[in-house]
């Protein structure tokens, strides 16, 4: 075999004076790095980092290292960039990857601060006053229309779209990954969180496995271009359904789910056959225009009783006018996923290159239907690296009325980012469909970890409402005037719509 | 403060001034104004604009336009005596006019939508002038100073309305100008505010889409339009405009009988944006009467009270003592319970008239039964 030019990334490092040689080690990497030999003995270059084996050695004897390898300085070729042509010429392949997007572009969410109150408006304490997260998803009218009830008060007269919306208790919701690309213990863990706070978890474009359905009132249905798992039955069980037309960290090409880990669950809950690539194509084949969409939009309204649908978008360079087609179309809420967002696989070249930053996108699109003065006909998720409650707040000021997080969940269950999910060997037990592995989340712990996040985020939430001297999450949804710049550029500073500081 | 004779009876503008200046200290000589209702009476059909002006050509530019769509009847400058303590009072005129009727029917618009659109205009166009007032048998007089200052100073005791709003103000977010005093107004609208509406951001980008352009940089601006919007379009009774502006909690929502629960969510959804939050104790007055309202926690001080047929409310218990010293009643109103009174025969006003806002206009193409609603009103 030729010798390839592509060093290991990291050094795996075992304290043999310390060690038990117990082979705890060995038995929890799913990579294979550990052959044993009287000791474990590591293949380095097998290792992700994702851990396990270090926070599972009962001895603490293994430590991974970055592999320094010296390479000449080159600020124009980096060893990265090295790497991948290196990896390109021995395979003739397009190289894949997974998780979100790890180049240095500008963070904006970080050089966005939040307001507070000082005297003339005092802040609200969030431990001794009532404040609120409660949000609702979905299509509201532009006004209430109101008649008199028979007993000198008032009654609705006519329909505000209010009942077909879908109630949130905090503006926090489970991001779409399918039951395929995750494991179904990761799928039942979402969803018993997603019930336990009050919010929502999506199936991705995997169908809905029948654990989930005593879950169904927190689940968004997902209906993609590959179309795996819809059926009309399908379609009545979600809380609300969800078109998706592109993901943020690969716009405008198809998912693929290896044959490897389309088990027997996975193909009855997908409807393909077990073992073959689940590929979806880049577009719906039933959607070359608007009006296509408008199609689809309302035959899934009459095939579920109108019942609130959603289009998942990609955030690319024309979001505004996009999005304002699609609430046209008829679509109650719009999903944008900016260029940062996690993926189970996506080629290299796609995640990283691909797409606009989600603050631009949300801000633009915001505005945009602003402008159209069709704001109240949708609700906006945004999506694409929501890391902490601060950038669900700074999204929730730029326009959002909800954020919703997808890799900090696969965090919360033990995923340390190695950005190998399309590998299948997923040594936490989440994105991976192997028994020995899959086992290894227990979704009452993985449920209670999900809970914890949602409960500890909507705290954080509370408390940057209180420090904003307001009680509901509704009064800082938009209101950019609480953010300022810390050295964004002027002009990103006009399409995000904040002042710089000291403004 | 505000205080209304709910028999029509009018009371001098001596009244608000009194009740104003005992409260001196809530001020610090920024900021004081009054606006009084029925005080036109020989021009009752009208629309009156106070103006400011800071320089004669603001006057010329301003009136070239007030000119363009007003029937001008008088124009004249405003009545005001010298005052110890007033000084750098700009340009001060007023007008009764009636819009050109050629321009409404071309426009298809109502008078009032008209009149806003033209206060805007003004506003955001006209350098050094602007709009006190611009409604109908009703005025704001106010300025930089103490409010019985600037009461003296416009010889209010002259006036004689059957409800007064008036306002001492201690300005901290916007810099002390005539024009930033309050009332602030917008046609009959006006709006005296203690405190400060720390959703500003949002509810002033959700006015925006109706067409309302927020130029002041204050809050009780957005809560004038507010108002307007709420009452005037989308044609909501008094009492739920004021819980979409101050709505109760969700906790109170979901204890509520069904369709009252069904009318409040809706209120909060659908007008969250336009949810005022923060510590206010604002009062509305109007042709016809008044309302008080509180922050839905009670972050700001109100007291109201009731005495034979005047309802009165302020900031301070010593207010009300001043103008009726036995009253009848007196209450510290719930956090977001509106305190309305009401100009016996007088209706609130706009309240009849029908037509569609331009929200409503721009959404004909995206749902069915949104569709059918526009085809109604098109009717």
């Amino acid at each position: 075999m030729q010798q390839t030019f592509v060093q290991p990334e990291f050094r795996v490092k075992i304290d043999y004076d310390k060690c038990h040689k117990c082979g705890r080690c060995v038995q929890q990497c799913g990579w294979g790095v550990y052959d044993f030999n009287e000791r474990p003995i590591p293949h380095d270059e097998k290792c992700r980092a994702c851990h396990r084996c270090v926070t599972y050695c009962p001895a603490h004897c293994i430590t991974i290292e970055k592999n320094t390898l010296a390479f000449r300085d080159n600020d124009n070729w980096s060893t990265d960039a090295r790497k991948a042509v290196w990896k390109q010429a021995e395979t003739g392949g397009v190289l894949l990857t997974s998780m979100g997007n790890p180049r240095p572009y500008e963070r904006i969410f970080d050089k966005l601060v939040l307001d507070a109150c000082q005297v003339t408006n005092p802040s609200i304490d969030p431990l001794r006053e009532p404040m609120e997260l409660r949000t609702y998803l979905g299509r509201k009218s532009d006004s209430v229309a109101v008649e008199p009830n028979g007993t000198g008060g008032f009654k609705l007269a006519g329909s505000t779209g209010l009942e077909r919306n879908v109630k949130l208790d905090t503006p926090i919701i489970f991001a779409p990954m399918s039951y395929g690309s995750v494991s179904l213990n990761v799928h039942r863990s979402l969803a018993m969180a997603a019930e336990r706070c009050g919010i929502l978890m999506n199936t991705g474009e995997g169908g809905l496995h029948e654990d989930l359905y005593p879950y169904q009132d927190n689940v968004i249905v997902q209906v993609a271009s590959g179309r795996f798992g819809v059926s009309p039955e399908y379609l009545q069980r979600g809380a609300a359904i969800e078109i998706k037309i592109g993901q943020g960290a690969k716009p405008g090409i198809g998912g693929h789910l290896p044959g490897e880990k389309i088990d027997r669950e996975v193909s009855s809950t997908r409807m393909i056959p077990q073992g073959s690539d689940a590929i979806s194509p880049a577009p719906h084949h039933d959607i070359y225009s608007i009006e296509d969409l408008r199609q689809l939009i309302y035959a899934l309204k009459e095939a579920s009783g109108y019942k609130t649908v959603g289009v998942k978008i990609a955030a690319v360079h024309n979001v505004a006018a996009i999005a304002s087609g699609i609430v046209r179309a008829g679509a109650d809420y719009i999903y944008l996923d900016g260029f940062k967002g996690g993926t189970g696989a996506a080629p290299q070249v796609i995640r990283d290159h691909i797409g606009i930053p989600i603050e631009i996108a949300l801000a633009a699109v915001d505005q945009r239907l602003r402008d159209e003065g069709i704001r109240n006909q949708t609700s906006i998720i945004a999506a694409g690296s929501i890391r902490s409650s601060a950038d669900a707040a700074k999204a929730i000021a730029l326009g959002a009325d909800v954020v919703a997080i997808g890799t900090a969940t696969l965090l919360a269950l033990g995923c340390h980012l190695c950005q190998s999910c399309h590998t299948g060997k997923c040594s936490w037990g989440i994105t991976t469909q192997k028994p020995e592995l899959t086992r290894r989340i227990d979704p009452e712990w993985g449920a209670e970890r999900l809970t914890n996040l949602i409960h500890a985020w909507s705290h954080e939430l509370q408390e940057i409402l209180g420090a904003l001297g307001v009680n509901a999450v509704e009064s800082l949804r938009g209101s950019r005037e609480r953010l300022r710049s810390v050295g964004l550029d002027e002009q990103t500073c006009r399409i995000l719509g904040v002042k710089p500081a000291g403004l | 403060m505000g205080i209304c004779d709910e028999s029509g009876a009018l009371m001098s503008g001596e009244e608000p001034i009194l009740a104003m200046a005992v409260q001196r200290d809530r001020g610090n000589g920024l900021g004081g104004g009054f606006a009084g209702y029925g005080i036109y009476p020989e021009f009752p059909d009208h629309f009156c604009f106070h103006m400011m002006y800071h320089d004669l050509k603001a006057k010329e530019e301003a009136e070239a336009i007030l000119d363009q769509h007003f029937l001008i009847e008088v124009a004249e400058p405003m009545p005001t005596r010298p005052v110890k303590g007033i000084t750098d009072a700009p340009l001060l005129w007023r007008y009764f006019m009636t819009p050109h009727a050629h321009l409404l029917e071309e426009r298809e618009v109502t008078a009032e939508d008209y009149v806003v659109s033209v206060v805007m205009l003004v506003n955001a166009r006209v350098d050094g002038a602007f709009v006190a007032s611009s409604g109908k048998n009703m005025g704001a007089f106010k300025g930089v100073g103490y409010p019985e200052e600037i009461g003296h100073y416009f010889r209010l005791e002259e006036y004689a309305g059957h409800t007064w709003v008036g306002h001492n103000r201690f300005p901290t977010n916007t810099p002390g100008w005539w024009g930033g005093a309050h009332p602030f107004t917008l046609l009959d609208w006006s709006i005296v505010h203690n405190g400060e509406i720390s959703s500003y951001g949002i509810n002033s980008r959700y006015l925006e889409q109706f067409g309302y352009t927020c130029s002041l940089g204050t809050d009780t601006e957005v809560a004038a339009y507010l108002f307007d919007l709420l009452l005037r379009r989308h044609k909501l009774p008094l009492e739920l405009a004021c819980k979409a502006l101050a709505p109760a909690l969700w906790t109170e929502i979901d204890r509520m009988d069904p369709e009252q629960a069904a009318l409040m969510s809706s209120l909060r959804a659908v007008y969250g944006p336009g949810m005022l939050n923060g510590p206010f104790a604002i009062v509305l007055g109007f042709n016809g009467g008044m309302v008080a309202l509180n922050d839905r926690i009670k972050l700001r001080p109100l007291v109201a009270a009731r005495s034979g047929s005047k309802l009165m409310v302020a900031s301070e218990e010593s207010a009300i003592r001043t103008i009726m010293p036995e009253p009848d009643d007196v209450w510290m109103p719930k956090a977001g319970e509106p305190v309305i009174a009401r100009v016996k025969g007088m209706d609130l006003p706009f309240h009849s008239q029908l037509h569609a806002s331009p929200a409503e206009i721009s959404c004909a193409v995206t749902a069915v039964e949104t569709a059918c609603e526009i085809e109604e009103v098109a009717v």
